[in-house]
């Protein structure tokens, strides 16, 4: 758990976050969502003390973060950056192993790790791990760098615009591992993004940052049904509202007992990708399965209509 | 073929030096239509390859001596508690650049005597330049987004000079150190006018007997080491950007 308690950083007169408190649960996916100026990435620097707040105090899991030195602080909190950051003298290997290195792992542990890491990304451990990162892709970068930031295996995860430099394809594919690694590890992550699309998709909670100050904190379906400012009204944007509804919530939700026919619809995939389904095939329901592949009954257009409209 | 035509010709290029050096006699047919009769047109006054030994020796002593200096200067003016020291060395260190060589050697003869003293104190004090500026500019123009990941991953200050900071700025210094060395090489020649022991001598010798032979020869084992030992660095320079993957 990460207690951001009143928490302001001030430049000279200039302050760029100011008075925020917040309490991350662990285990869950935040997301800090804000334009460029709003403080996010500062409030992001002050957890591992990249930034040093002028007033207030930040807990994990009920410590104060300032009772050890910053540096061994950070050794225990994982961080990626955009632009992934690797150093471009070490090989992969040699990158994802930073900090179990710095913490004086053995060295048959810290191998294992990175062969267990790279495999969890997708990447061949013999292949790549010898590897310098200018012959991997864009993808494969930032997806040694996430393994980097894991490689102490941290309780928190703090990610600054970690997708921000890949294109949209690889983008989404980020997203899903991240979303499974997150899951795997049970790790609670912290991520600052420009992009309301990235955070719908990940976020358990979005906390909403304009000038300094956090607007809004909650479930994304709570920023959609009960914007607090103008500001995040604009931020979620009056087209994509019904939208966002449908793309946080889940086929099996809107399951209602009944027949359909054709392709069935899996439970855990979102309403927004039922309604695409439902539109593009011409068809006014399709059946629902479980996650094991057991029938739950049918999704219809008419139910889809009404989730998407605004909540009462 | 034609990538290999370089390194051909610099191994020719050492080939015909080191056996000039070793057997300076073979090569006097060559030189002979230099000189006016009866005088020599190998030099006599000393052995060849001891000259150019010591050369190197001094180079490299003057070379090695301003590369820990410059470099140790350079992190220290790099580092914040360092920060208000930076005008102050740039001065100093350009000072040293641009003060004449013949300069030091005239002020420094006093202080410290004739020989080779003098001549290491002016091509250390030449020689910081560029191996100063050089590691500074690299030291200061680091990825900003490794730098960051650095830090974020818990590295003390030490730690990232030493891991990080240092072997990204390695490509850069060792381009100072070429062109410091290269500089070096040249000047240590006038050492000889405050009775160094350098191939200076042989210039000396040939300007003062009126020996073209001489004065020849002299030039020549300069600048022929200058040649190698710039491509020698610039390759492992080339090496080393390689390996960073900045090419």
């Amino acid at each position: 758990m990460i207690e951001i308690d009143a928490i302001t950083k001030r430049y000279d007169e200039n302050t760029v976050v100011d008075n925020v408190s917040m309490v991350i649960e662990p285990r869950t996916v935040t997301v800090v969502v804000g334009t460029s100026g709003s403080g996010k990435t500062t409030l992001l620097r002050m957890i591992n003390r990249l930034v040093e707040p002028t007033e207030g105090m930040i807990r994990l899991d009920g410590e104060d973060n300032r009772a050890i030195p910053g540096h061994e602080l950070r050794r225990r909190i994982g961080y990626a950056i955009q632009g992934h950051g690797l150093f471009p003298h070490r090989t992969v290997a040699q990158n994802i192993a930073t900090v179990p290195g710095l913490l004086g792992w053995e060295k048959s542990r810290i191998d294992a790790k990175v062969e267990e890491l790279l495999t969890l990304f997708q990447l061949d451990a013999k292949t790549f791990g010898p590897r310098y990162p200018h012959e991997l892709s864009g993808g494969q970068q930032q997806r040694v760098g996430v393994a980097r930031a894991l490689a102490a295996e941290p309780n928190v995860l703090l990610m600054d615009e970690p997708f921000g430099a890949l294109d949209p394809i690889i983008r989404a594919k980020a997203q899903e591992d991240l979303l499974a690694i997150q899951r795997h590890f049970g790790t609670t992550i912290v991520l600052v993004t420009h992009d309301m699309n990235e955070a719908f998709h990940l976020a358990d909670k979005i906390a909403v940052m304009d000038k300094g100050r956090v607007l809004q904190y909650g479930p994304p379906v709570e920023l959609v049904r009960a914007p607090a400012a103008p500001f995040v009204e604009t931020l979620i944007g009056d087209t994509e509202r019904p939208f966002r509804l449908l793309a946080i919530a889940k086929a099996g939700a809107a399951a209602e007992p009944g027949d359909a026919d054709g392709e069935p619809i899996h439970e855990d995939r979102s309403q927004q990708e039922a309604l695409a389904d439902l539109l593009w095939s011409g068809r006014n329901a399709l059946p629902v399965i479980s996650a094991t592949g057991v029938p739950m009954g049918r999704v219809t257009l008419e139910a889809l209509l009404k989730h998407a409209a605004r909540p009462q | 073929m034609k990538a290999w035509m370089p390194v051909i010709l610099r191994g020719l290029l050492l080939v015909l030096l080191v056996a000039f050096l070793l057997s300076p006699g073979s090569f006097e047919p060559l030189l002979k239509p230099l000189v006016q009769q009866n005088a020599p047109a190998i030099y006599n006054q000393g052995s060849l390859l001891d000259l150019t030994l010591q050369h190197l020796r001094t180079v490299f002593a003057a070379t090695l001596a301003a590369t820990i200096i410059a470099i140790m200067l350079a992190i220290l003016v790099t580092r914040p508690f360092g920060a208000e020291f930076l005008p102050l060395s740039r001065s100093l260190v350009n000072i040293g650049q641009t003060f004449p060589p013949v300069a030091v050697l005239a002020l420094a003869v006093p202080a410290v005597g004739f020989g080779e003293k003098p001549t290491l104190i002016a091509l250390f004090l030449y020689g910081l330049l560029p191996i100063f500026e050089n590691t500074l500019t690299a030291l200061t123009n680091l990825p900003r987004s490794v730098m960051e990941a650095a830090r974020g991953a818990g590295m003390t200050d030490l730690q990232r000079l030493m891991k990080v900071e240092l072997p990204l700025s390695l490509p850069v210094m060792v381009a100072g150190i070429r062109l410091s060395v290269t500089i070096s090489l040249a000047t240590a020649t006038i050492g000889s006018t405050v009775a160094a022991k350098t191939l200076g001598e042989v210039i000396i010798a040939g300007l003062q007997s009126n020996n073209l032979a001489f004065i020849l020869q002299g030039g020549l084992i300069v600048g022929v080491l200058a040649v190698l030992i710039y491509d020698g660095l610039s390759a492992i320079e080339r090496l080393l950007t390689r390996r960073l993957g900045i090419t």
